[in-house]
């Protein structure tokens, strides 16, 4: 009984280790679309960010269409990027918390305070450095509102 | 033979009368502080520095409800789960009637005005370098914080590091030592040094530590396990981190690394802290980071 158990449980983690890999280096096309995201986030914030810190002249036109970028990511509704069991603790190749799907989770709240950083951006982001600047804080601040509770340490 | 077991016993009791001797904790009088005076308005950037706020603030503090210092904070490690106990101005349930000398007792001894040993978990390993003055300062600081009456939690942690008087045995090995690197440096790295060793005690998450919990001091900021058991605190001198020194006082301003990533964890929270200093300390941690040696 308890074997015909142990051997079952042996083959159901199998197969889920099996179905976790099936899909080569990513894995999951969940994982790797929230994941793609996050790097569309990242790249037009470190437009915005390389004329916060000076590393690159200010142009408006250009601060403009990274906003809107933001904006637009911003406004992705985000049902499908995160199904049930793609958190750290079940799947490799991410660093998705299992928090981000436990009762109390802010994540879908701390997205919205993105839209409205966001928001705040895009209104602003053509009207001068000091202008952008100021609007880029709120942004960053809600992207670090969530790794704090919901991203695991790298590896 | 008898002869030989009165020895025994005679060495026995010898060795604990010494070993609580040695573990006894150590407090400072009012006398050793008799000339110290606090300027809280100094005290504030200490107080930063120090990143009182990261572990004593409420779980989901933002911003002015970081100063208040309620505690509650778990902190997950191989012995147990410590909880940052309340710190605030009140007189019951924080350190609202604490002597300067009880809170430099509390701070650099690791002791408490009862006379029991805290738990290394609190960073008293690192502010025992701090300068006493910029501690008198803090003290003069904390006192204009609100106060809050949320009792202190215990801490869960099992036998036999309950027993707190080992803590004594634990700081004769490894609340020792001055400064990682007694090696001439300009004006600028001692800063970030005395900023990083002693205040910010980087070294608690950035350092591998051994068996009993202290820290290789051979693998200063090397990097290690993430005590809530996922993931890595990175390895931060210079060629793991591979950063310049404007992008470290970047980072430590507004919290994106050089892809433009944000910061997350508890990192999250230094930073806030670092923002709040003069340009010049991000500088000079950054220089302090910048000369350490590479270690893997």
């Amino acid at each position: 009984m308890t074997v015909t158990r142990i051997a079952i449980a042996a083959a159901l983690s199998s197969a889920v280790a099996l179905a976790a890999s099936a899909g080569g280096h990513g894995g999951n096309p969940a994982v790797d679309a929230r994941q793609g995201q996050f790097q569309l986030m990242s790249l037009n914030i470190g437009i915005l960010g390389n004329m916060a810190r000076g590393n690159t002249d200010y142009d408006a036109e250009t601060a403009q269409a990274a906003a809107n970028n933001l904006l637009a990511i911003s406004q992705l509704d985000q049902r499908f990027h995160w199904p049930e069991g793609t958190d750290n603790a079940t799947i490799e190749n991410t660093r998705a918390l299992p928090a981000i799907w436990e009762d109390g989770s802010r994540v879908l709240e701390i997205w919205g305070e993105f839209g409205t950083a966001s928001e705040g951006l895009a209104g602003v982001a053509g009207d001068g450095l000091d202008a952008m600047r100021a609007a880029l804080g709120p942004v960053g601040a809600s992207c670090g509102s969530c790794h704090d509770d919901y991203r695991a340490s790298a590896n | 033979m008898r002869g030989l077991v009165r020895l025994l016993v005679i060495a026995f009791l010898a060795a604990g009368a010494a070993g609580l001797a040695l573990t006894r904790p150590i407090q400072i009088s009012p006398d050793d502080v008799a000339d110290l005076t606090g300027d809280a308005a100094a005290g504030e950037a200490v107080f930063w520095a120090a990143g009182c706020a990261s572990c004593h603030s409420a779980d989901d503090a933002e911003g002015e409800a970081r100063l208040i210092l309620s505690g509650g904070q778990a902190f997950p490690s191989d012995f147990g789960t410590f909880r940052a106990p309340n710190i605030s101005t009140d007189p019951t349930h924080g350190i609202g009637d604490w002597t300067l000398a009880e809170f430099l007792t509390a701070v650099q001894n690791g002791v408490s005005p009862e006379g029991r040993h805290y738990y290394p978990a609190f960073p008293y390993t690192a502010y025992r370098l701090a300068d006493r003055q910029d501690l008198a300062d803090l003290y003069a600081f904390m006192q204009t914080l609100p106060a809050s009456d949320a009792p202190s939690q215990a801490h869960d942690v099992g036998f036999p590091f309950s027993i707190r008087r080992a803590v004594g045995g634990w700081n004769l090995l490894y609340a020792r030592g001055g400064f990682v690197s007694d090696t001439p440096v300009d004006a600028q790295i001692a800063r970030g040094q005395y900023l990083a060793e002693a205040l910010a005690h980087c070294g608690e998450c950035h350092t591998p530590r051994g068996a009993l919990g202290g820290l290789d001091r051979t693998r200063w900021l090397a990097g290690a396990p993430d005590p809530s058991g996922r993931g890595t605190i990175p390895n931060i001198t210079p060629g793991a981190l591979g950063w310049s020194a404007n992008d470290i006082t970047a980072y430590l301003t507004d919290g994106f690394t050089p892809e433009f990533d944000v910061a997350g964890g508890h990192m999250r929270s230094v930073i806030l802290n670092m923002a709040e200093l003069p340009e010049t300390d991000r500088a000079a941690l950054s220089a302090y980071l910048l000369a350490l040696p590479d270690a893997e």
